[in-house]
């Protein structure tokens, strides 16, 4: 979430709370207390925890390997959960 | 030049129905509720005969009658419906979702007390109870008013730069169910005189302006998730809009006063220019206030009195300039607000004149709660007060409750 600052003031918005940006730009990353990060040593690409994770926020990389995108990532851990190696561990973000 | 009109009997329910017959708005969607039942039932009619090309959607409840407007007027209908009392307070919750969503709905409120215990009959319960609620009020002295008002609704709601719902009020009985003689303007004329609905433009999320209306063509989203970061904005906007209601209202009056004869404004006062006391209030009370008025003139009592017209948005400046050299006022509530000083438009009345150097004294009846009668004695009697206010300069007792038994 952006600081109020940086926002646009109420003469400038549409009326009616119609969306003027697509969701992708409304970043709800900054929920999370913790926040997975990914021991690639350990990593097999098996891409579960892309398909499990909840919010669509773990991209996999043109190498095969999966990355979490923090500016949506909120914490839950079920990436860190599902990971059948036990190569996500979730750190204080 | 006024045109030609008809004279027809009507009531203000058949009023309210012939003036949205000759509307013809895309949906109606409404519920059956004494004392506002008989503008469904017209009105259904004239679905049934094919007089309208309205799709009519007979809904289960009154909080459904206004989703389904909500829901029509977002797709660019015109939409239309009508309740009382326990129905608008059923309605709550889309009342404040129609006004957030700027849908120009127009609504006529046929005034009853809220139950319970049970009544049907006239007080301004439901009315106030919305009056915070982002629609625009307007309340109507007699049938013709009523009339006249829900034709002239339509353009205020659609107005650019209003784009907010409308509640016409009239009192329950009083008027709902009163015959009275209606000068009804021809169809083309009111065809004419509302137009075609049209929209504003609103940035969509791809930037791209596009007009406020739910078209797969223009995807748009409106009324979303809109939290502390966006919430506060939106509110901004409806206040703004409000603020440049009193203006359209005014100017659509005006207009209409051309083409019919008959102009509306935000307050209508009656001989008070030199008055030394009068009473403010709303709805058909005010129409039997004018023959006490009259009655204290051919006395010599410097007697007048302000009806005011547009409750949302409340005309702070016309009130202010009406009344301001005035010695007494008293304030005419047909509403409780338990627990506070005093009724609703006393509270907004006292409050505008805070600010000013010379102030009148301002006092407050309230009156008629359930239907109880406010005839002229019951009227006399408030301007007999007045006149001892005015002599003495003092006022005993602020709040008073007019025709209780005691």
């Amino acid at each position: 979430m952006s600081s109020e600052e940086n926002l646009p003031s109420w003469r400038e918005i549409p009326i009616a709370g119609v969306p003027y940006k697509p969701s992708t730009e409304y970043k709800t990353g900054d929920w999370k207390v913790y926040k997975p990060v990914i021991n690639y040593e350990k990593c097999t690409k098996c891409m579960f925890c892309h398909t499990y994770c909840p919010d669509g926020a773990i991209k996999i990389r043109e190498d095969g390997f999966p990355e979490p995108d923090y500016d949506f990532c909120k914490g839950c851990g079920i990436c860190a959960e599902e990971c059948p190696v036990k190569a996500i561990e979730m750190v204080k973000d | 030049m006024a045109v030609k009109q008809i004279v027809m009997g009507l009531n203000g329910d058949e009023a309210v129905a012939y003036a949205i017959k000759q509307v013809d708005p895309d949906v109606v969607a409404a519920y059956p509720i004494t004392p506002q039942t008989i503008i469904v039932e017209r009105f259904s009619e004239y679905v049934a005969n094919g007089e309208v090309h309205t799709e009519f959607v007979a809904v289960e409840s009154e909080h459904s009658a206004l989703s389904a407007c909500v829901g029509a007027a977002a797709a660019g209908a015109r939409a239309f419906t009508a309740t009382a009392a326990n129905g608008l307070a059923l309605m709550w919750e889309i009342l404040y979702i129609a006004s957030s969503c700027r849908l120009p709905i127009v609504m006529a409120i046929v005034n009853r007390a809220l139950s319970g215990p049970i009544n049907i009959h006239c007080d301004h319960s439901d009315a106030m109870g919305a009056r915070d609620s982002g629609w625009i009020q307007i309340f109507c002295e007699n049938s013709q008013e009523a009339y006249d008002s829900v034709i002239q609704a339509w353009r205020i709601a659609e107005h650019p730069d209003v784009q907010l719902p409308v509640m016409v009020c009239l009192d329950g009985f009083v008027l709902s169910h009163t015959l009275e003689n209606v000068m009804t303007l021809p169809d083309d004329v009111v065809k004419k005189f509302v137009g075609e609905r049209k929209f504003v433009t609103v940035k969509n999320h791809f930037g791209k302006e596009v007009p406020f209306i739910l078209d797969p063509e223009n995807p748009i989203t409106i009324g979303p998730l809109d939290l502390y970061d966006f919430y506060f904005e939106h509110k901004m906007q409806q206040i703004d809009a409000m603020g440049k209601a009193p203006k359209v209202i005014e100017e659509i009056g005006k207009e209409y006063g051309e083409l019919s004869g008959r102009t509306y404004g935000l307050v209508h006062p009656y001989k008070l220019e030199d008055a030394e006391i009068a009473i403010v209030g709303l709805g058909s009370t005010m129409g039997t206030a004018e023959i006490v008025v009259d009655k204290l003139r051919e006395k010599g009592v410097k007697a007048g009195l302000l009806r005011i017209r547009s409750f949302r948005p409340f005309p702070v400046q016309q009130i202010i300039e009406n009344l301001k050299d005035k010695k007494v006022i008293g304030v005419l509530d047909r509403a409780v607000s338990f627990g506070a000083y005093g009724g609703p438009l006393f509270n907004e009345i006292r409050n505008i004149f805070y600010d000013q150097d010379i102030r009148p004294l301002i006092s407050n009846y309230i009156y008629g709660l359930g239907g109880r009668d406010m005839p002229p004695q019951r009227l006399m009697v408030i301007f007999d007060d007045l006149q001892k206010i005015a002599e003495t300069g003092r006022i005993e007792k602020t709040v008073k409750y007019i025709g209780v038994r005691g």
